[in-house]
């Protein structure tokens, strides 16, 4: 199968005085399509290791390649149109911009590269909008919403440029149980939908072991992974 | 581009308490600016106006022993073509008598004009309030405080007695007056004829005076005009040589009037600067994830200069307006008892569009400040979940 992401080598070492290595000789990679799950106590280093393959964190050494092209030598500019066009964030916390309607900002990814947005691309919206259950609440500003609907739209707005990955780092931290639920049924359907790869860090036992492949890192180092 | 400027345009209308802040800030501070300069400009122009309004602003004397100057004719001819901000140029005579009434004596200047140029810089005719203009060969203008000293009316006759011991009997015609204590009380003023005639000059004249259109230029003018004479023995003089005092005074009141304003705009500046940059540090969640999502550094800093910019726009036309405000309560509230203002109050089109630009500029400058901390973000260090 075809490789979304490969690690090869990567070490991430923090600080100049006193050096802190986080991530030791990690080489790492995921299939196309694939559904993949990062665990790990806070303070393994699972999330640097997210913001490495998210290129919002460069390694100190090794390789990063996204859908064949090596990153870790890009400039700022070409890796953010580079995370623009390939890849979409989840994060615990929805971001979104409480200025903006949820249809606005889940088209917001889109209005970074080409300003005008058209018919088809707006049709797309509001079929994501569908997906996760807010095409009611689409034209509500992000404050006048549940944090289970925010967090819903964050998942709306990081497809709508149809990116081939997604990291997603503990999506539903914020979220109780039957809203979780929801959501990791919409990613998996997301999944089997448009042949997205996931990567998603989870405290969630009974979340992670639904996934395709379980990876756990400990103090820097990969100390599982298991196929299913 | 175009959606850092949209997005710059949402932060604006939902932070709306912080916009406002900032906008009456900005327009506070133009207004303060436009109320000073307009101010201060008006009270100088009406302060040179007073001192050199109707008077000769460059004037050409002779330094010969019988103090005349002969070819007047090219002088004056010279003179007009020498500058072209140069307006009126006459020929004027000059020279001391003295006045005879009841038992008294008391010393006159007598001055000869072309009436008819001359008026544009003495302004005689508008400041006659008793009879006319000299129509006939002796016929005098006679000043207030002279004519009440010798109980004179227009029509009446006076008799002068010239250095050389001749007696002339002239008709006053008019009586002006040009709010200066010593022209009212001294002068006498008639056609160039009749003043030769008193003076025994023959067709010679003692000066040329003339006015130019910017008196702040009057002495780069008349080094024009002496290159440009090819009368000998003359000098020429101009009205800033003779006001130096006058000048550093207003010199000064410019300067003072500038720094105020400039330090007006610097607490603007700051105050915009420091309130923009909060609002990097309160949304720097948002910039992180647009960061994430892909928004270019450039992009980013831009939300803040655009903000910078229209918070300028704003502020600029209603501190503009508040300006006007300001100046037209100064005008009906602080007035002289006759009605009119205090200082009369000098609208400048091109001071105001200048100080709106200038509020303009800097609140874009302001705006760099946390538009590099918006630029400098890194989203890692926003979206960390610890």
């Amino acid at each position: 199968m075809d490789k979304a992401i490969t690690l090869k080598n990567i070490n991430k070492v923090y600080g100049n005085k006193i050096k802190t290595q986080v991530l030791f000789d990690i080489d790492l990679s995921f299939e196309a399509n694939s559904f993949n799950a990062i665990i790990g106590e806070s303070g393994s280093g699972k999330s640097t290791l997210l913001n490495i393959i998210g290129t919002l964190d460069q390694p100190t050494s090794g390789e990063v390649y996204i859908d064949g092209f090596r990153t870790d030598t890009l400039n700022k500019v070409a890796l953010a149109k580079l995370r623009n066009q390939t890849m979409g964030f989840i994060f615990q916390f929805h971001y979104l911009l409480p200025e903006f309607t949820a249809k606005e900002n889940v088209l917001l990814p889109y209005q970074i590269a080409h300003y005008k947005v058209p018919k088809d691309i707006e049709a797309w919206a509001d079929q994501l909008l569908d997906l996760v259950g807010l095409s009611k609440v689409a034209n509500n500003l992000a404050n006048d919403m549940s944090g289970g609907q925010q967090q819903r739209t964050a998942i709306a707005r990081s497809l709508i440029n149809r990116p081939k990955i997604i990291l997603a780092d503990e999506p539903t931290g914020n979220l109780d149980s039957d809203t979780t639920e929801t959501v990791y049924q919409i990613l998996r359907e997301i999944n089997a939908k448009y042949q997205t790869t996931f990567v998603v860090i989870t405290h969630d036992q009974r979340i992670a072991e639904k996934t395709d492949r379980i990876i756990e890192v400990k103090d820097g180092r990969i100390h599982l992974d298991l196929r299913r | 581009m175009r959606l850092a400027f949209r997005i710059a345009l949402r932060f604006l209308k939902s932070g709306k308490g912080q916009t406002v802040l900032i906008m009456l800030g900005i327009s506070v501070g133009v207004a303060v600016q436009l109320f000073i300069g307009s101010l201060i400009q008006g009270l100088q122009i009406n302060l040179i106006d007073t001192t050199i309004g109707n008077s000769s602003h460059i004037t050409i004397t002779s330094t010969s022993d019988e103090k005349t100057i002969q070819q007047w004719e090219r002088g004056v001819y010279e003179s007009e073509i020498s500058h072209q901000d140069i307006l009126y140029v006459s020929p004027a005579v000059d020279g001391s008598a003295s006045i005879l009434y009841d038992t008294s004596i008391d010393p006159v200047l007598i001055r000869g004009f072309n009436l008819e140029i001359s008026n544009n810089i003495y302004q005689f005719s508008d400041n006659i309030y008793a009879g006319n203009m000299p129509q006939r060969d002796n016929d005098v203008l006679i000043g207030k405080d002279l004519s009440e000293k010798i109980l004179a009316q227009p029509g009446d006759t006076i008799q002068l007695l010239t250095p050389l011991g001749e007696q002339h009997r002239l008709r006053v015609s008019g009586l002006f007056d040009l709010k200066v204590a010593s022209i009212n009380e001294s002068w006498v003023v008639s056609d160039l004829n009749t003043a030769q005639k008193i003076l025994d000059m023959g067709k010679q004249v003692t000066a040329i005076e003339m006015q130019v259109s910017d008196v702040f230029n009057a002495d780069l003018i008349a080094n024009r005009v002496a290159y440009g004479l090819s009368l000998s023995e003359v000098r020429v003089d101009n009205w800033k040589d003779q006001n130096q005092q006058l000048l550093s005074g207003l010199n000064g009141q410019s300067v003072s009037s500038y720094m105020i304003q400039v330090f007006v705009l610097v607490a603007v500046l700051l105050g915009i600067a420091s309130v923009l940059a909060i609002s990097v540090v309160q949304r720097s969640k948002q910039l992180g994830i647009l960061k994430a999502m892909g928004i270019q550094d450039r992009d980013a800093s831009l939300i803040f200069v655009f903000q910078g910019l229209l918070l300028g726009i704003l502020g600029a036309v209603l501190g503009i307006a508040l300006g006007f405000a300001l100046l037209l309560m100064f005008t009906q509230f602080a007035v002289n008892p006759d009605g009119t203002p205090v200082v009369p109050i000098f609208i400048n089109p091109s001071f105001i569009a200048l100080s709106g630009l200038f509020a303009i500029v800097s609140a874009m400058v302001a705006s760099l400040i946390p538009a590099r901390l918006s630029s400098k973000l890194n989203p890692i260090e926003v979206i960390k979940n610890g």
